[in-house]
């Protein structure tokens, strides 16, 4: 296609102009040494997920308002009320957990394939950098939607950052916008979630695929990393072929989970909400678990130590494991590790669950907050009401005004209704002046009739400059 | 001369790695290539359908509920043969609020004292005209446009004449529906 893609005027004018169709041999010509595998296709799933997240966060982004007040208003207003609201949004919360996988699958495998050798370490570091940006990407996305979950799993996570020693209060006040979490938490949490991490995210993948093709493709485990030997096989067609049908399930697998299941929104954040149980996105909940075990002073081990050793060997490894040997079931110590890292965390996120279906409190609570969410989800979208007020209390004068206020302190509102329009209690006094002359209003508010005293009216009892100004109030109705 | 000849050499070069061509003139690799190509469009396509669909969506909605508002007392009008200016306050639906907006309306009385209203949005790009008592006309302060007390287009860009909006008088007030109209067609239509 590329010869006959040569052929068109249009693609010559531009290729003499832009180089595009050099850039597009470099591209797909790359080659690999022992040829394309499926083992292959976890980065390009990756960046066709991100483009995905991308292109959805920008359109959820033109009906999104951060802010405390309205953040909850407008993902209801998306999810219940816009034209295919509900699938993108959906579309975005899958996608992010599709990322969250796919991105530990990509590391294991360069873990296990020990992909990192043979002058890879920047290559390394920049998909960590990019690891770390990602997580970050899932913890201030979560806030956004401003429902319970969002509201007190992101008090949870921030109130972790404020257990690192030294720069802990400073950090979860730095996250927070304060000491509190609101309005400006989710601000904070919006410009990184949109621009901070984003860009950093743009310039990190750019650096990653730049030093992936500096570097050449590793290969098979079999292959030596510094000097690869095998025959290759270019990138395209048949690796190319792998990518495409990867991300086919990948679209096909979020297109039908956000169709069929779509993403639920709960009731707004309460935080005067004491019975609420936080519980994190499930790629979150073997670190949740795992931060039951460490309480009051150890909690540090827990929260910093280990975590610290984990992304400092991780950080290390290139610059420590210089052998060329790249067959994980001859690096036993290091396979091991790593499969013991991952099924520990499989098992606390497995533990989690369970522990909550077993406890009886915590699993009805869990139940009821499920019902809750269900049920604001079958409630309509109604929209918020803005600067909108009762017509008349705009031309009141002040006397008017307090007039109108005593008659619903005073309860008359109960009977003769809230604008005085009558129920089945109560007259309607609208027009109550022209009915009766100005003295015998105030005589029938002094002593009601017999036929008034009897559904409950009571003589008006109040001082005289208050009296008037209900008696304004009553002739003003009209 | 130099650079088409080795442009040549490597459309040779190319065509020869391409390998046996098929009877549309498509080498095996070149036929894969518009399947995917094919393939990967199509499935762009489909994927940004939700996506027009959800950026559109603003414009599939009405935004006002036209109700009808309270100008005051009809009598109120019944003394004075100028157009006077009044302000309603209309409920608009806008994207997830619901919100109170100011708008200005004349209220003329007819010829034979009927009272009519009408909007004071210009016909042309939606200015606001005003009321000018030494002319006696309105008077469009953007692109000039000059209508008579009755609204009567007299010069000036407009396309139309100033539009009249929906009254009546009920319980012994003067009320009006409002409604915006389209701009810059000659006839009056009604926004939805």
């Amino acid at each position: 296609m590329r010869q006959q893609l040569r052929n068109i005027r249009l693609v010559r004018w531009l290729d003499e102009r832009t180089g595009i169709l050099h850039l597009a041999d470099e591209a797909l010509d790359e080659p690999i040494p022992g040829g394309a595998r499926w083992a292959y296709v976890f980065g390009s799933g990756l960046l066709y997920l991100l483009i995905s997240q991308i292109v959805t966060g920008i359109f959820l982004a033109m009906y999104y308002v951060a802010s405390a007040d309205h953040a909850h208003t407008t993902i209801e207003y998306i999810t219940k009320s816009v034209t295919a609201g509900s699938f993108l949004r959906s579309l975005h919360s899958y996608g992010s957990s599709a990322m969250v996988v796919t991105l530990v699958v990509h590391l294991a495998q360069t873990y296990f394939y020990g992909s990192y050798k043979g002058r890879r370490e920047l290559l390394w570091l920049s998909g960590l950098v990019l690891f770390a940006l990602i997580v970050g990407m899932a913890f201030t996305g979560y806030l956004l939607p401003w429902d319970q979950k969002a509201y007190f799993a992101t008090a949870v996570g921030t109130n972790i950052a404020g257990e690192v020693p030294l720069i802990g209060n400073w950090l979860k006040e730095l996250m927070r916008g304060g000491t509190e979490m609101g309005t400006l938490t989710l601000s904070r949490f919006f410009v990184a979630h949109v621009f901070l991490i984003p860009a950093c995210i743009f310039a990190f993948v750019g650096l990653h695929v730049f030093l992936f093709r500096k570097a050449g493709s590793a290969g098979p485990v079999s292959e030596d990393s510094f000097e690869p030997m095998q025959k290759t096989e270019q990138f395209y067609p048949k690796q190319v072929v792998m990518d495409i049908i990867f991300a086919t399930v990948l679209v096909g697998t979020l297109g039908l989970l956000s169709y069929l299941s779509p993403v639920a929104l709960g009731p707004k954040a309460n935080p005067a909400d004491t019975s609420f149980l936080p519980r994190p996105e499930w790629y979150y909940l073997p670190i949740f678990q795992w931060l039951k075990y460490w309480n009051g002073a150890s909690a540090i081990v827990g929260i910093v130590v280990i975590p610290g050793i984990i992304a400092a060997f991780l950080v290390a490894l290139p610059f420590m494991d210089r052998t060329k040997e790249r067959r994980p079931w001859k690096r036993p110590v290091a396979s091991f590790s790593f499969a013991i890292v991952i099924c520990s965390l499989l098992f606390l996120g497995w533990q989690s669950g369970f522990e909550d279906s077993h406890d009886p409190g915590v699993s009805k609570q869990l139940a009821q907050q499920d019902s809750l969410t269900e049920s604001f989800m079958n409630a309509p979208f109604t929209p918020v009401e803005i600067g909108t007020m009762p017509a008349p209390a705009q031309t009141m004068s002040p006397d008017v005004a307090a007039g109108r206020q005593l008659f619903l302190d005073n309860s008359c509102d109960q009977c003769h209704g809230e604008s005085a329009e009558g129920t089945d209690k109560a007259p309607k006094l609208i027009g109550v002046s022209t009915k009766f002359p100005a003295d015998t209003l105030i005589s029938r508010l002094l002593h009601p009739t017999q036929k008034a005293r009897d559904a409950d009216m009571d003589p008006v009892d109040l001082p005289a400059d208050q009296f008037k100004q209900l008696v304004s109030f009553l002739q003003s109705l009209k | 001369m130099a650079r088409k000849s080795q442009e040549e050499i490597k459309e040779t070069h190319s065509s020869a790695h391409d390998g046996r061509r098929s009877a549309l003139g498509l080498g095996r690799r070149g036929f894969l290539s518009w399947v995917l190509g094919i393939g990967t469009v199509g499935v762009a396509g489909a994927l940004s359908v939700p996506l027009i669909r959800f950026a559109l969506d603003p414009l599939t909605r009405t935004s006002t509920e036209t109700g009808w508002s309270d100008l005051g007392p009809a009598d109120d009008f019944s003394e004075v043969n100028v157009p006077q200016k009044r302000t309603i306050n209309i409920i608009q639906t806008d994207g997830w609020r619901k919100i109170e907006s100011e708008k200005s309306v004349y209220v003329i009385k007819g010829t034979d004292n009927q009272l009519t209203v009408m909007t004071a949005t210009c016909p042309h790009l939606g200015c606001s005209v005003k009321w000018n008592d030494n002319t006696h006309h309105f008077k469009c302060p953007c692109h000039n446009g000059e209508f008579t007390s009755a609204g009567t287009l007299v010069s000036g860009p407009p396309p139309r004449d100033m539009d009249t909006l929906e009254s009546k008088v009920e319980d012994g007030h003067l009320k009006v529906r409002y409604q915006s109209f389209r701009n810059l067609v000659k006839t009056k239509e009604v926004m939805a």
